[in-house]
């Protein structure tokens, strides 16, 4: 009991010292922050004597993983976004109309006139003149269908589902081809909000998709939401169409195959616009802020893609003479004439731009568009400065907590205080190295995780000393009241901890953000604090013990 | 070497005698809470009820009925202004909007610059915006938390111990999450996500230390064939309440060191915790113990069952 095993004096060693090398970068965490990303610059080749500089700070043999410090602590943004998925199906049943068209034009003979009816409902209806033909252009139809991506079992059913209603032909989509299309879209629109973000070069943002339709954007040190809603807020879809007519009254009705859109810049205003875009925006292969030549007003010179350049190029040449509008996101912000065929496949969008706004839709369409559009539902942003007031505040409650808990277990326990202490800190020291090594993110609830860590890690240690004063006030030897202590308190100790690691594990799996800080704090707290209740300090006792050797106990 | 002790040795205090009195005083206060919750309902922040939070910083003392009459005007309903920590800090909760998220997100701009124009130098700190689809979620899920927890703690003990000691351990942590919304809802403190955070704490915490009583009541009862119920309650309640004191009150300094320092955003965290510290304490006394001693205990565990005469359930060795 009171002997250890060499292989356990080792274990509680070789942790112990492990606990203070892995927590140690922690007390040098600027320094060694910098030292972290002047290396990760110098791999990529980047990189200046500033970065040679700081690398050297801190020795490249040390450890170097620090604990990450929450939005909260370090001041950003979180936005948790929804991403209208639906908006894709009634898209590819749109996509679908041109080659149904195309299939029943084929069987007039047979079904007679038709045609397309809009409706509320997410589905493609057309309306045959004739019922009788319903059955016949329903089986045209269906032939449209393609095989869903099935996956490892093989290929799936159809996508499209046809079934005939008296004189219409409803077309809706299929579950698992609505399954597939929304897999699609998350993963479009999360590759997209990737890219937009890493345009603007922040570090180490954190974009995660939650549940089915949503996704999670940290950024840390960002100035404000509003910065990153303008980046990620905007579908960016950009579309060039010819013009029909200009009206400032909002009554005008778009004819079949058109469109009304409103003018971005003086709201009040329509263009009719064809429905059918000359050139879209993923035809797109770079955009860049610039200015105009003449006016000096910023503009964003793009450049197409063979594909696109041709397509404009013909569609120019086509028409001259007549104004063609630049379409986003389903605003017109500029509607020039064409001059002359525009074959070089690269152009200018002027529009009403400031230097931030030109760069920004520049980022955005050199990004590409979102295929469907996002709405925020939660928004968090903490400054800087109020992040640094917690850290301060938090740093301050921790040394407070400890050296009264530490005084407070002195003037109680003695000696046995004393052991208890120095495996306080050392717990502190363990769960600090543990939080840096797996990475976790320290929140500011995650302080007080660790304030009510050293608050009850010393439960553990209580338990033991109280039951050594019982038993030896039964007047047993030292050695065997130090044994049954511990022995006893055994069963205690663990199921209060794992009542309360319980508690910690329901917190981290529903918790979200900060609580989860918490949670991990308090759940790894007290993992390090059983172990130093249990093998620490009885490590201590064990070694003053056989040196000592005391008749009589006193804890 | 003279020690610091805070409950002498050998105390015999005869707990569960005021056992009838305790009962009336936590029922009463139960019933309270709930008649708190009933007729004033919680405070709760906008991770439960959806809007706007604004946390600024003047360069000067906040004069807030300037700030009220700003933010107020705006048109956008129920406006509530209040002193936050420091002199020149103030919290601007705006209730949720009409409409889809984007005008949730808009308010933060209208209120921001209608303060700017207004209050030169003043700056935002922290700015939240949760939109009512996601706050309605957030209750659900909080409340799922609480109740997954006293879930998993009413099996743990049942398998530890036997039933009774489940269902005394789970009227004390009902007794210490109903005492604690009652109390929220007394002071009007904000109710919000980390509440539910702290109340979880609570739970794991009161549980930790109805557990050691348990432990030593199992204990007891074998030592102590002949003892009556009350008297191995009582003498292990005694014999563990040193190791009680000890730990509340080394939590308790953690927690009001905390409480003190630890700046304006988590005082309601730790309000929480130390209200828990304390009830929890109290209620592994006298509630978990006292519903034990209601609803009785098995006696003849040295016989049967197997499991070298111990209790049902599983036993963890102290072989270390």
């Amino acid at each position: 009991m009171l002997h250890f095993a060499p292989w356990k004096t080792a274990l509680v060693v070789l942790t112990c010292l492990a606990g203070l090398i892995f927590s140690a970068p922690n007390l040098f965490y600027e320094r060694v922050e910098r030292a972290n990303d002047a290396r990760a610059s110098l791999a990529l080749g980047a990189g200046d004597a500033d970065a040679q500089a700081a690398a050297a700070a801190w020795p490249a043999w040390a450890p170097s993983s620090l604990i990450n410090l929450g939005l909260d602590l370090r001041g950003g943004a979180h936005l948790l976004v929804e991403v209208a998925v639906e908006d894709v199906h009634q898209e590819r049943l749109d996509a679908l109309w041109p080659e149904a068209r195309r299939a029943l034009r084929e069987l007039r003979d047979r079904i007679g006139p038709f045609r397309r009816i809009e409706t509320a409902a997410t589905e493609l209806r057309i309306r045959l003149s004739d019922a009788a033909g319903a059955a016949f252009a329903a089986a045209a139809v269906r032939e449209l269908a393609q095989p869903v991506a099935g996956g490892l079992l093989g290929p799936g059913g159809p996508d499209i589902t046809v079934t005939d209603e008296g004189a219409d032909l409803a077309v809706t989509l299929t579950e698992p081809a609505i399954a597939e299309m929304d897999q699609r879209t998350m993963a479009q629109s999360l590759e997209i909000v990737r890219r937009r973000i890493d345009e603007t070069g922040t570090r180490e943002p954190t974009i995660q998709r939650q549940g089915d339709d949503r996704i999670l954007i940290q950024v840390p040190g960002i100035g404000s939401a509003e910065e990153l809603l303008g980046l990620i807020g905007q579908t960016a879809k950009l579309t060039f169409h010819l013009v029909e007519s200009a009206t400032a009254d909002a009554a005008t009705r778009a004819g079949p195959n058109q469109i009304k859109v409103e003018d971005g810049e003086a709201p009040g205003r329509f263009y009719v616009l064809e429905r059918r875009a000359l050139v879209t925006g993923d035809r797109l292969t770079d955009a860049q802020p610039g200015f105009d030549g003449q006016t000096g007003e910023p503009v964003v010179n793009f450049r197409f893609d063979a594909a696109g350049a041709r397509r404009f190029g013909e569609a120019t040449a086509a028409n001259v003479g007549r104004p063609f509008a630049v379409v986003l996101d389903d605003l017109v912000i500029t509607a020039p004439t064409i001059r002359e065929a525009i074959t070089g496949g690269s152009g200018q969008i002027s529009g009403q731009f400031t230097v931030e706004s030109a760069t920004q839709l520049a980022i955005l369409l050199r990004a590409g568009a979102l295929p469907a559009e996002i709405t925020v539902l939660e928004q968090r942003t903490v400054g800087p400065d109020l992040g640094a007031d917690s850290i301060a505040a938090g740093e301050l409650a921790i040394l407070i907590a400890f050296a009264a808990v530490l005084l407070f277990m002195g003037v109680s326990y003695g000696l046995f205080g004393l052991f208890a202490n120095l495996a306080l800190i050392l717990n502190v020291a363990m769960l600090m190295a543990l939080l840096s090594v797996i990475g976790a993110t320290l929140t500011l609830p995650g302080i007080a995780g660790i304030v009510l860590t050293i608050g009850m890690a010393v439960d553990a240690n209580v338990l033991i000393f109280e039951r050594i004063r019982e038993e030896a006030k039964r007047a047993k030897g030292a050695a065997k009241a130090i044994e049954t202590g511990y022995e006893r308190a055994f069963s205690a100790i663990v199921d209060a901890n794992v009542t309360t690691f319980l508690a910690a594990l329901i917190l981290f799996s529903m918790g979200s953000g900060p609580v989860r800080g918490f949670a991990v704090t308090l759940g790894v707290g007290i993992v390090t604090s059983v172990f130093t209740a249990t093998m620490v300090t009885r490590f201590f006792v064990a070694q003053w013990f056989s040196r000592a050797r005391p008749k009589t106990l006193t804890v | 070497m003279r020690r610091l002790r805070l409950v002498p040795d050998d105390t015999s205090l005869n707990f569960l005698g005021a056992r009838k009195i305790a009962a009336a005083g936590s029922a009463g206060l139960a019933a309270l809470s709930l008649v708190l919750l009933l007729a004033l309902g919680l405070n709760f922040g906008i991770d439960f009820r959806g809007g706007t939070m604004l946390e600024a910083r003047t360069p000067a003392a906040a004069d807030l009925g300037q700030i009220r009459g700003i933010a107020g005007g705006l048109g956008l309903g129920d406006v509530a202004v209040q002193a936050f920590g420091a002199p020149q800090d103030v919290l601007i909760r705006v209730e949720t909007q009409p409409g889809d998220g984007d005008a949730q997100m808009a308010v933060v701009g209208t209120v921001q610059s209608a303060l700017q124009a207004e209050i030169p130098g003043i700056e935002f700190r922290r700015v939240e915006v949760v939109g009512p689809k996601v706050s309605g979620e957030l209750i659900v899920a909080g409340a799922l938390a609480i109740a997954a927890a006293v879930g998993a703690v009413l099996i743990y003990i049942w398998l530890r111990f036997e039933w009774q000691f489940s269902l005394g351990a789970v009227a004390a942590l009902v007794h210490d999450v109903v005492l604690t919304i009652g109390v929220f809802s007394l002071v009007r403190l904000e109710f919000n996500l980390s509440i539910i955070a702290a109340l979880l704490t609570i739970v794991g915490y009161s549980l930790n230390d109805t557990v050691v009583v348990f432990d030593r009541v199992r204990e007891n009862l074998r030592k102590y064939k002949q003892a009556t119920l009350i008297e191995v309650l009582n003498r292990s309640i005694n014999e563990t309440l040193s190791r009680t004191v000890m730990t509340s009150v080394t939590t308790l300094i953690a927690l009001l060191a905390l409480y003190f320092l630890g700046g304006e955003v988590i005082r309601g965290f730790t309000f929480a915790m130390i209200w828990g510290v304390v009830v929890g304490t109290y209620s592994s006394i006298f509630v978990a113990a006292a519903v034990l001693l209601w609803l009785g205990v098995k006696r003849d565990w040295s016989t049967g069952e197997g499991d070298k005469g111990g209790p049902a359930g599983v036993q963890f060795g102290a072989q270390v």
